[in-house]
């Protein structure tokens, strides 16, 4: 009887061992073979891309895009925040692209050596104010946000987005007492989106992805908080032409269209 | 007297998973900025978010044990239809990514919320943003814990006790509150403590519901959260600091408070 | 009977097993309620505490009548005047003796200094005035059974119950026990029910025996008639005797497989012929001489009992026959050996069924 519990465990360990020892050689199969070619048209295997949460709809078009371009490719994307991919890349996690919201977090991964040559600005992001669909409190300046009885959700001092809004008020010369003060500028607009606020400041591209539930405001003092989003190839990462493919990709005009067409604007 | 060494098989699993457990707090430790340990440690806002967290944590248990037993008790003692259904909808809280949940609370006690909407036109209170909104969402979260603790405890508690009490005179409700309760102290003690834990470190739905605010809702693992933003090290002290405080107050229930006699 | 202060029908039906006895108890009178496993008697006990639901009947407790399902009349049981001691005492563990024995008048709106002056007498009564800050689990078995005593009587309650009280107890402490509760059992001026299925604390310490079976009451009387014409196997078995039922005619009563035996007592009819085992002699070779009685027998077993082997005889009747060591070793007694049995007409107690 213990002899036959030993068998189906050892059955079970060979098993697993296999298809993990399967998946492996998967793995090196397809990124083996990068080693000469250096052009878009030659790019192949899988490519990681680490990219701001603020790129999510527009990194996923463009992907799927750069895909159909290049036929024996797949781009995988992790979206989050800035500051929390270039900790994971300084940790060693396996991306071959990094997309920053903020020069900031690039500074990081540069920094720790972690960057192959200098990091591109790719595109820019403007604040504008998001109110519910309809403006029902009539806000049309930043000077409006500081009127009692309207509830302002900010980003958080620590995050790119609620830099550039801090930056933004002391050009405008507002204070603004904010209800709450969102880890990412997805949070602080939901906020908006679930009408538990009466404003926020996000990105231009944010708002315009969620028209159907916000009317976004523009203002003028959002021209002394750009935001640049810088782009580099990660300098480790386990496919670095492929890599390099996808950051020219985004640099060309296709791409450029899909991310003007967001909301961004481009350098 | 020669006391029973404990068998190697059921020591080498514990000793694993002891080390699993610990392993990251090392790795907490060993990161620390041992240097610049003492100045962090006075930053402004450090102390409020302690103490905030340590605060509704302890509310939140409050409220717990308050609506929690009852509950407990009701599972335990009372047959009726749908019981079953009744227990695994108490789970539900455990289930929910705790974002999820906090949405879920938004989506009832928010501004335009199904309870909300009337709280705030007919006593002007909100809750989401504020301080009660934190015990809310904490609450939420770690009432499951404590149910199924005393509902495990009440389970075991011998029913024969409450006959004798009935048979000396107490009714239900006399016999429920001098001898059942005294009987499953020492569980509702443990659920209580794994609640509190559980309150202490919620994020999740706190940051969902409540928000973040330095002093009215930001809590500890909201400013753990915020810090890693930009600095990782302030991030680690912060995390240190609920570490240990957690633990020392954790560390000083006595044993027997927490354990059957 | 209008001198008693306890009248109950008790009919609880569960499906499979039905429970129909009338208990009447007067005040100050003891009753046993006596039976096998599964009778019944815990069951009966249990309907008078209202701890379980009556299918019909009633339980009226002087001029209170606290349990008609006929009319839909219920007590809950702490609005019974009664008091119970359970088989395992259940003590409180959280409460002290003292608090244990002081949580009845607690619950009865008597303030706690009092209460604990009530209870600090009845321990003292018991004989435990020193105990009273122990925890149940730091009490022996004896001053446990003492502590649910006491906790039971401090409410001077009209009806007391009790479920085994000694049965818990090493044999020893069953000893002296028995006789201090025998003491305080008198003093008490209600109605007392003694659930037991020791025979001896039935002699010691009831007035009267109600012995139950398969959920009826099979015999009842004082301790002498019960014991001296049991009408069961069980309570034969009980007192140690061995019974037979049979019918009389002649001087003899038609017993068994066609035995008859002759009894010295006038019966006719059906009839019950009872005798003990230390009655019986048993023979290699068929006897002579004065016994009337004498049968053929088999060795079906023989068992110890006290200093004597009691040997369990099958033949026209199974009867049970105390021999002495020494003559079983004379007789070589072996099981499957044909033996003689002789009984004396002068050692039979014969009465009608």
């Amino acid at each position: 009887m213990r002899a036959r519990w030993i068998s189906v465990v050892l059955a079970a360990v060979t098993a697993v061992a296999l298809t993990a020892c399967g998946s492996d050689a998967a793995d090196t199969a397809t990124t083996a073979p990068t080693g000469g070619s250096s052009s878009a048209a030659g790019a192949s295997g899988e490519i990681t891309v680490f990219a701001a949460a603020s790129l999510t709809g527009t990194f996923t078009q463009i992907g799927k895009d750069f895909e159909a371009a290049n036929p024996g490719t797949t781009v995988t994307f992790s979206f989050a925040g800035s500051s929390a991919l270039a900790t994971q890349i300084n940790q060693g996690a396996p991306a071959d692209v990094f997309a920053s919201a903020a020069p900031a977090n690039m500074k990081t991964v540069t920094d720790a050596g972690n960057a192959d040559g200098t990091p591109t600005v790719f595109v820019k992001n403007q604040l504008v104010i998001a109110v519910p669909k309809g403006n029902p409190k009539n806000i049309s300046t930043l000077a409006g946000l500081a009127q009692p009885g309207v509830k302002v959700a900010l980003c958080a001092p620590q995050v790119p987005c609620g830099a550039a809004a801090q930056k933004a008020l002391q050009a405008a010369n507002v204070t603004v007492t904010p209800v709450t003060q969102e880890q990412d500028v997805k949070a602080a607009l939901s906020k908006v989106t679930l009408g538990e606020v009466d404003a926020a400041l996000v990105y231009r591209t944010d708002a315009k992805a969620a028209a159907s539930d916000v009317d976004g405001i523009e203002f003028p003092e959002s021209s002394s908080a750009i935001n640049e989003y810088p782009i580099v190839v990660v300098k480790n990462g386990p496919n670095k032409a492929g890599g390099q493919a996808f950051v020219n990709y985004v640099m060309s005009e296709p791409a450029r269209k899909v991310l003007t067409d967001a909301g961004f604007q481009t350098p | 007297m020669r006391s029973r060494q404990a068998p190697l098989a059921l020591l080498l699993p514990a000793l694993l998973g002891l080390l699993f457990l610990v392993l990251p707090l090392v790795g907490l430790l060993y990161r620390a900025p041992w240097t610049t340990l003492p100045e962090r440690l006075t930053e402004p806002g450090i102390l409020n978010a302690l103490r905030l967290s340590l605060l509704t944590a302890t509310l939140a248990t409050a409220g717990c044990l308050v609506l929690g037993v009852p509950l407990a008790w009701l599972l335990a003692r009372v047959t009726f239809p749908g019981r079953r259904v009744v227990r695994a909808l108490v789970t539900v809280p455990l289930v929910l990514p705790p974002v999820v949940g906090g949405v879920a609370l938004l989506l009832v006690f928010g501004r335009r919320g199904l309870i909300g909407e009337w709280l705030d036109s007919a006593f002007g209170i909100t809750l989401p943003f504020t301080t009660a909104g934190v015990v809310l969402a904490e609450a939420f979260v770690a009432m499951p814990f404590l149910i199924i603790s005393v509902e495990g405890a009440l389970r075991g508690a011998d029913a024969r006790y409450e006959e004798a009490a009935a048979t000396l005179g107490a009714g239900r409700w006399t016999t429920f509150t001098r001898v059942t309760l005294p009987l499953v102290a020492p569980g509702v003690a443990a659920g209580a403590v794994l609640c509190w834990a559980r309150a202490l470190g919620e994020f999740g739905a706190t940051i969902t519901f409540a928000g973040n605010f330095p002093g009215r809702t930001q809590t500890m693992p909201l400013a753990v959260y915020l810090a890693l933003e930009t600095d990782l090290e302030a991030a680690i002290v912060l995390s240190l600091l609920l570490l240990f405080v957690s633990v020392v107050v954790l560390a000083s229930l006595r044993d027997k408070w927490i354990s059957s006699p | 009977m209008s001198g008693d202060l306890l009248d109950a029908r008790l009919v609880v039906d569960r499906g499979t097993f039905r429970l129909d006895v009338h208990l009447r108890i007067a005040a100050g009178e003891v009753l046993a309620l006596l039976g096998p496993n599964g009778a019944g008697k815990t069951t009966a006990l249990r309907a008078l505490a209202g701890l379980e639901p009556l299918t019909d009947g009633h339980v009226t407790l002087g001029e209170r009548e606290l349990d008609r399902p006929g009319r839909r009349v219920w007590t809950p049981p702490e609005r019974r005047p009664i008091g119970v001691v359970f088989q395992d005492y259940l003590l409180f563990p959280h409460l002290s003796a003292l608090d244990n024995v002081a949580f009845g008048p607690r619950r009865h709106g008597v303030d706690k200094r009092n209460a604990r002056a009530q209870a600090a007498e009845w321990l003292t009564r018991v004989g435990l005035a020193d105990l009273g800050k122990r925890k149940p689990r730091q009490l022996s078995g004896g001053q446990a059974q003492r502590v649910a005593l006491a906790r039971a009587l401090v409410n001077h309650p009209e009806l007391l119950l009790l479920d085994e009280p000694l049965a818990a107890l090493d044999a020893r402490t069953r000893l002296d026990t028995r006789v201090e509760l025998q003491r305080h059992l008198a003093e008490h001026p209600g109605a007392t029910l003694l659930v037991t299925h020791d025979p001896l604390d039935a002699l010691v310490l009831a007035d009267r025996l109600v012995v139950i079976e398969h959920g009826a009451v099979v015999q009842e009387g004082d301790a002498a008639a019960v014991t001296a014409r049991p009408r069961t196997d069980y309570v034969a078995r009980l007192v140690g005797l061995n019974l037979y039922r049979g019918h009389a005619s002649g001087d003899g009563v038609r017993v068994g497989d066609g035995l008859t035996l002759v009894v010295t007592d006038r019966v006719a009819g059906d009839a019950f012929v009872a005798f003990r085992p230390s009655a019986v002699a048993v023979h290699n070779q068929r006897p002579e001489g004065s016994p009337r009685n004498v049968w053929a027998a088999t060795v079906g077993g023989i068992q110890s009992h006290g200093d004597n082997l009691r040997v369990l005889l099958n033949g026209p009747i199974e009867a049970a026959a105390d021999v002495t060591p020494a003559a079983a070793a004379e007789l070589g007694l072996v099981p499957g050996q044909q033996v003689w049995a002789s009984l004396k007409a002068a050692e039979t107690h014969a009465y009608p069924a």
